[in-house]
């Protein structure tokens, strides 16, 4: 009797174990490259954030899968000849998750806060002279004189993209957090099963009207074809891997390269390239102190690196990876080679010439390293190697990429705590234009880190912001492009792209800028 | 007994002062900056600047501790700088996890190595013996996540039979908890195992030779009493003080296996805090940790009285 109670026992004790297992139907379980903290994708640029908010908010233009804006929430724009007023209509049917109606007031206080934080909606702003909604489909937004990015701006995807938010919640204070997160996107984000560390939750959004286009990167018909998205935080990467081979979650977004191959090997696993662009690996100068307050100095790193070998020291298959001889990205409208094509060569004789006539006296390049990020920690190594072969003294300073992340701000010195340079990577979205590009801005004091003060730069970035033709938007690109070589802030190295790796049965992934989750299926 | 352990928490509070200003100074030399973390890679130094004056980052050092220190004494740990939440909720929000994992590990390791190392003493120099030693040695040498990736390889992947990783609250359903729980907990065991077998059978060994074993046995008890009873009862003492101790290296042993198997506890909560250096948070784990620690101190000293009625306090 006993043995018999014991055996029943544990039938249902295995029982509950594999119901434990089993995979509730229409879930789709991803594990993304962060845990997700902080859920205003105003206040942080964290790039989790803005993959949150493309979850739950929309956005009046978005990029597609080529990278050309086209309207999301808006229905149709015009704009006068002078380019001095801009008129969007909302489309119809647009509803927040809590079921009032989306107005032009809530995008009007939307496009404020976000102006009020990010660089881009900083510069938009400083141009509009009225941004009003005249009635409650109808957003008017008069310029102070023409400006040639306002829709590159409303249609930025990458980090702080312009979500529209109901008015009583766009209207918090830019520099503190909304409290309440209730958008208009194809999921709702469920507040009360998001746990930091663990776990963030998304329905679908049953009364979401998609445009009527197909889905195409982030614009077109946004259609949720999955009940629930769970967002599973897996801190470990090899943790990661194995949790898609047992099945235990459907996609990861950013599975690292060198673990590719095991995933590869499995049949029932895939590998899908969504954001094209990819990102950009770069060297940042620090301006401000020898070695690399000297121009030519910094021109001289150019000749003495290559790509190639940065590329493989980092991500290693050349599926993955591509050399890119512009300072725009490869496959963005503003890419080109011109002025470049003997640059990233390793052509160490010039690179020494440029040294000599630059008068370099051997000051020591502090290089910082960052040692905990894998797409990164060996980059400084490759490029300390090649340097030094062309003449550099390099001393590389092995840190974790938050310290990094401090020091940078830190405008002393080399040897008194400062830096001459790090390397980093940038998405590639975030660096489409002179003005979206921020290592371009060399405004001096007001630049980000590195500090570049170049006239010259600043008023060409001026006149591409005013530039309203394309045509003439390349050339003023390419005339940056040619300027960085005379003035360099920074150095373009390389792109990758990132795979996603997902079960079989998931289908309908998208090509986009940013993560896209809607479209997807699991069968 | 009840005078010595209220002198015994009296104690705690100037190591717990020690602590803090110990945490609190190491925090502020070590490189990072939270503000510069927060602002992103876009921002200028103005912003940086403005952040870090919001956070009061850029008040005096000994100004910053006496208001931390202050809103302590009151009870208030302060607020995440990255998560919209109190240090108080993001610690009760993450104990379960880790309470689960280190009670399961301490019952895994405790029910296998005693018994490991009394087999071990009692078959002193056979095979038995040799294996259980082997094992003991094994089991120390090897890194947590080697022994924890390998048996994710072996229960999880090739036999399917458990998950990979996650953590299942207990309030979600018992199955799902236990079936989370069990890898993680087996993992983190095999180095408690190893240590407490090896003290056990050294413990055991010195006092089979005693009088009152030659004793029991000539009364005719059976053997596994004379083990059980009489020699591990005996030998008790240095046991609980490396199963004590073990509890509390176990803090250290959380921050792999919780990273490893993927569990929301301390352990994470930890190394998110020190990797974002988000100041309150990093000290108030480390304030708990401290005075979890010098409790469990408490509790083994007590526990001696149980098993050796000598010791008197």
């Amino acid at each position: 009797m006993v043995s018999r109670s014991l055996r029943l026992a544990t039938l249902a004790f295995a029982a509950s174990l594999a119901l434990g297992a089993t995979a509730t139907a229409r879930t789709l379980r991803v594990s993304l490259h962060s845990d997700l903290k902080i859920v205003d994708p105003i206040w942080t640029t964290a790039l989790i954030t803005v993959n949150h908010g493309y979850m739950i908010y929309d956005t009046l233009f978005a990029l597609d899968e080529k990278l050309a804006i086209q309207p999301q929430m808006v229905d149709r724009y015009e704009t006068s000849a002078d380019k001095l007023s801009w008129t969007f209509t909302l489309r119809d049917g647009l509803e927040w998750h809590d079921g009032a109606p989306v107005t032009a007031e809530d995008c009007v206080a939307s496009i404020k806060r976000w102006g009020a934080r990010d660089a881009m909606g900083q510069k938009l702003m400083s141009y509009v002279a009225e941004l009003a909604a005249p009635d409650v489909k109808t957003i008017r937004m008069t310029l102070k004189e023409a400006y040639g990015l306002v829709m590159q701006a409303l249609a930025k995807p990458g980090a702080s993209v312009p979500f529209m938010m109901p008015k009583r919640i766009a209207e918090t204070d830019p520099q503190k957090q909304i409290t309440e997160y209730v958008g208009s996107g194809p999921f709702i984000f469920k507040a009360d099963e998001w746990r930091a560390g663990e776990k963030a939750v998304y329905l679908k959004n049953t009364k979401y009207k998609p445009r009527a286009e197909p889905p195409s990167g982030l614009a077109g018909g946004k259609v949720a074809k999955v009940d629930r998205v769970e967002w599973i935080w897996i801190a470990d990467a090899q943790t990661q891997v194995n949790a898609l081979i047992n099945g235990e979650v459907d996609l990861l977004e950013a599975p690292p390269h060198d673990l590719l191959p095991l995933l590869a090997e499995d049949k029932n696993i895939e590998l899908f390239v969504f954001n094209p662009a990819g990102r950009q690996n770069a060297i940042r100068f620090n301006v401000l102190h020898k070695p690399f307050d000297n121009p030519k100095i910094r021109l001289a790193v150019a000749y003495a690196l290559n790509q190639k070998d940065l590329l493989d020291a980092v991500i290693g298959n050349a599926r993955w990876y591509i050399e890119c001889k512009s300072l725009f990205p490869c496959g963005s409208p503003l890419q080109s080679t011109r002025g470049w094509d003997d640059k990233f060569t390793s052509d160490f004789t010039k690179a020494r010439a440029l040294l000599q006539e630059a008068g370099y006296d051997g000051t020591p390049v502090a290089l910082m390293q960052s040692t905990d990020i894998v797409s990164l920690s060996n980059l400084a190594p490759v490029a300390k190697s090649l340097m030094e072969k062309a003449g550099f003294k390099v001393d590389v300073q092995a840190m974790d990429w938050q310290t990094l992340v401090t020091r940078r701000t830190k405008k002393d010195p080399p040897n008194a705590g400062g830096w001459s340079a790090f390397l980093t990577s940038w998405a590639s979205v975030d660096i489409l234009d002179p003005v979206a590009a921020s290592f371009l801005n060399a405004s001096c004091d007001k630049a980000t880190f590195g500090w570049p003060c170049d006239a010259e730069m600043e008023k060409l970035r001026d006149a591409f912001s005013k530039e309203t033709d394309p045509a003439r938007q390349k050339a003023l690109a390419e005339a940056v492009q040619l300027r960085v070589l005379e003035y360099p802030t920074h150095l373009p190295l390389g792109q990758y792209v990132q795979p996603q790796a997902f079960r079989k049965n998931v289908v309908g992934l998208l090509a986009a800028p940013s993560l896209a989750l809607w479209n997807i299926e699991v069968k | 007994m009840f005078g010595y352990i209220l002198r015994r928490l009296a104690a705690t509070a100037p190591v717990m002062l020690i602590v803090a200003v110990f945490v609190f100074l190491m925090l502020r030399l070590t490189p990072g900056d939270p503000a510069a973390i927060i602002a992103g890679d876009n921002a200028n130094s103005e912003q940086v600047a403005a952040i870090r004056n919001s956070l009061g980052l850029d008040q005096p050092i000994f100004t910053q501790f006496f208001i931390w220190f202050g809103n302590i004494l009151r009870g208030d740990f302060g607020e995440s700088y990255f998560f919209k939440k109190t240090v108080a909720e993001l610690i009760i929000g993450r104990l379960e996890p880790t309470l689960a994992l280190s009670i399961a590990t301490i019952i895994i390791a405790v029910s296998v190595a005693v018994p490991l190392g009394v087999l071990a003493a009692y078959k002193q120099g056979t095979l038995i013996d040799k294996i259980v030693m082997g094992f003991s040695v094994l089991g120390f040498s090897v890194p947590v996540f080697v022994i924890g990736y390998s048996l994710i390889y072996l229960f999880a992947i090739k036999l399917n039979w458990l998950p990979v990783q996650g953590y299942q609250r207990i309030g979600d359903g018992f199955g799902g908890f236990l079936q989370r729980l069990i890898l993680p907990s087996v993992t983190l065991s095999v180095i408690y195992i190893a240590l407490i077998a090896r003290m056990t059978r050294t413990s055991v060994l010195d006092v089979m030779g005693e009088d009152y074993i030659r004793t029991a046995r000539a009364k005719g008890q059976v053997e596994i009493k004379v083990l059980f009873r009489h020699a591990l009862k005996n030998a008790a003492v240095p046991i609980i003080t490396v199963i004590g101790l073990g509890i509390a290296l176990l803090i250290g042993g959380v921050v792999v296996t919780e990273s490893v198997f993927t569990i929301p506890g301390l352990g994470r909560l930890t190394v998110d805090a020190v990797l974002a250096r988000d100041y309150p948070t990093i000290q108030a784990v480390i304030l708990l940790f401290s005075f979890v620690y010098v409790l469990i101190n408490l509790l083994v000293d007590v526990i001696y009285t149980l098993f050796d009625p000598r010791i008197r306090y």
